[in-house]
């Protein structure tokens, strides 16, 4: 695994060195796609943080006599079996896939780094008994996995987003031990360990630099999965619980119910996820785009 | 090769074992057990008969004992009985629905995935590109639950039809099997086309740009034959290597969507199986599917060296 330097050389005959920011926002420029998947991010993240203010209605109000009415002006995305307004619920569900999104890819994303770390740097008897419990793991497909892990800790959200943790872990890890081994052969870290640095610092000062690159773009793509686990796990009825809005749920409790009737219920939450995920990928491309020269000239 | 084959054998055996061990255990502490999903089911029922319904079923014995009769039960091809429905663990009639769903969905993927990565590839930044780069990136984004339920749904509206329920096999009717199998298989297909197609692209793009695909085209050869013969044989590695890695997610897939299309396969089976804790089914389920990726994914490493004679395996 090749790792990603902290500035990133341009193309240019002169071979000019720009920081990762600059390199991402040059991207966005030369390719468009990149800048809509920012800001489709951007609106869904807003929508989390202001949904008390943007939902037009409770989102648990319920409003028996007008269930299941088609969408209209007073409620554009229509209103589910119960009366309660779908808009409402698909603007305070982006709280719960972003919620879990985040906490579970940054958990994930910790744990394994810190495995990955210790592995690469270590090698020798941990590391080979460690990646072989992450073969194991990783035997087990990834649903499966969190389908099983949350069944033991009890359906809920918070629970949901842990077994997604655990189910990120393996492949992080082995994303990082990669770029550690890597990262090992350069000359200053040979240089620093001859002048007796201690391992956590050569760690934290001359390795960690080199993952954080790959692992942020590793990251930003297991965002999307995230979100698409929370809601797999949900339309099961072992993720977020009712009365709860969350996008899967809306799809498997009252979307596949009523599909026939009243179809509003099963196409806008799942155009929320689909929307959702394919900013978090297109953005995952974008930064590896931006950050990895030799996938950069493949357009 | 002989002498990889039988170390890639050999290191399996731990990493089946330890992926063994990750389910049992998560079967044991999950809270409640099957038999109390089961009273629950039928009745009150006093603490003598449950304990002593819990030593018939074994469940009474110390957990390694559990543990090593059950490994013993796999290796010999009895994995016990159902807690639920009390029978022996069967999944003759599940595997055969599964394998089917995964064939199909495997052969639509890429049935529609190298044609259009290659198109997109030889036709890059043109609109064909930019819908194939669409295509595939939405199949990427679509949960499969949702294009199924869409799926079902529109059909039912503007055909006026849907799959029909029930599974019936492909040796008793083939046409009726093909109604069953043929709209959750294309639902199932188009994820594992969607990261196929962006890969196959990416590769041919690389591959084109190689000295000797210029020298193909400089001999003057038909556009056909150098996209198709050298440039897409040499691109087909990293393709084979993401197909690998879809493998799980297309098993996975078929959790979801055997749910939605009510057929009867592992999927289903294994995520009944998980809400009324059935240990012996779901053990047995995962343990096989565990054992098909590592076996998958051996078949895949061995691939690379057809496709390219410069692999040797020592």
């Amino acid at each position: 695994m090749a790792t990603v330097p902290l500035r990133v050389t341009l193309e240019d005959p002169a071979g000019t060195t720009i920081s990762r920011a600059q390199a991402l926002w040059l991207t966005m420029k030369r390719k468009p796609l990149g800048a809509v998947s920012a800001a489709l991010l951007v609106v869904i993240v807003l929508t989390a943080i202001f949904a008390d203010v943007l939902a037009p209605y409770d989102p648990l109000a319920t409003q028996p006599e007008i269930r299941l009415s088609a969408p209209s002006r007073a409620h554009p995305f229509g209103t589910d079996d119960i009366g309660r307004d779908v808009l409402s619920r698909i603007i305070y569900g982006s709280r719960i896939s972003l919620w879990v999104g985040l906490l579970a890819v940054g958990i994930g994303t910790a744990a394994g780094m810190v495995i990955g770390l210790l592995c690469g740097y270590c090698e020798g008897r941990l590391d080979l008994i460690v990646q072989r419990v992450m073969d194991a793991i990783q035997a087990i497909p990834g649903l499966v996995l969190a389908l099983a892990i949350v069944s033991v800790l009890k359906p809920s959200t918070t629970n949901a987003m842990l077994a997604i943790a655990i189910v990120i872990i393996p492949g992080n890890s082995r994303i990082v031990r990669g770029a550690v081994l890597s990262a090992k052969q350069n000359r200053y870290v040979e240089a620093a360990q001859a002048l007796g640095c201690r391992h956590p610092r050569i760690i934290a000062t001359h390795i960690l630099p080199n993952v954080t690159a790959p692992i942020l773009v590793i990251a930003s793509i297991w965002l999307g999965n995230a979100i698409l686990i929370e809601a797999t796990l949900s339309f099961l009825g072992v993720g977020t619980q009712p009365p709860t809005p969350s996008w899967g749920l809306m799809l498997s409790s009252t979307g596949r119910a009523f599909m026939e009737q009243a179809p509003w219920l099963a196409i806008f939450p799942g155009l929320a996820i689909s929307l959702a995920v394919l900013g978090f990928n297109l953005f995952g491309d974008t930064l590896r785009d931006a950050w990895d020269p030799k996938l950069r000239r493949q357009g | 090769m002989h002498k990889y084959v039988i170390r890639r054998l050999l290191l399996a055996i731990p990493v089946l074992l330890l992926s063994s061990l990750i389910v049992f255990g998560l079967m044991r502490v999950m809270p409640g057990d099957a038999l109390i999903a089961l009273m629950g089911e039928s009745g009150n029922v006093g603490q003598k008969e449950l304990a002593k319904l819990r030593k018939d079923l074994g469940l009474d014995r110390p957990y390694h004992e559990q543990y090593l009769l059950w490994l013993w039960q796999m290796v010999s091809f009895n994995p016990g009985d159902s807690i639920f429905t009390n029978e022996p663990v069967s999944l003759r009639k599940a595997i055969p629905v599964t394998l089917e769903l995964a064939t199909l969905a495997m052969v639509i993927g890429l049935v529609i995935a190298v044609p259009v990565g290659v198109l997109s590839a030889t036709r890059q930044d043109k609109p064909s590109d930019y819908v194939g780069r669409i295509v595939a990136v939405s199949g990427l984004s679509i949960p499969d639950f949702w294009l199924g339920t869409l799926v079902i749904t529109f059909s039912a509206i503007w055909v006026h039809w849907i799959p029909p329920i029930g599974y019936v096999s492909f040796w008793d009717s083939p046409w009726r099997n093909l109604q069953q199998f043929l709209l959750p298989a294309a639902v199932l297909g188009y994820r594992l086309a969607a990261a196929t197609m962006r890969m196959t692209r990416s590769t041919v793009l690389e591959t084109l740009r190689e000295d000797y695909v210029r020298t193909a085209w400089a001999k003057g050869l038909a556009g056909r034959i150098v996209v198709y013969k050298h440039a897409l044989k040499n691109a087909l590695i990293p393709v084979v290597t993401i197909i690998g890695g879809q493998l799980g997610t297309l098993l996975a897939g078929t959790f979801v969507v055997e749910q939605i299309f009510a057929l009867p396969g592992m999927g289903r089976l294994t995520v009944e199986a998980i809400l009324y804790r059935d240990y012996p089914v779901v053990q047995t389920n995962v343990m096989l599917v565990a054992a098909t990726l590592v076996t998958l994914n051996l078949i895949v490493d061995l691939t690379y060296a057809w496709l390219d004679p410069r692999i040797r395996y020592q």
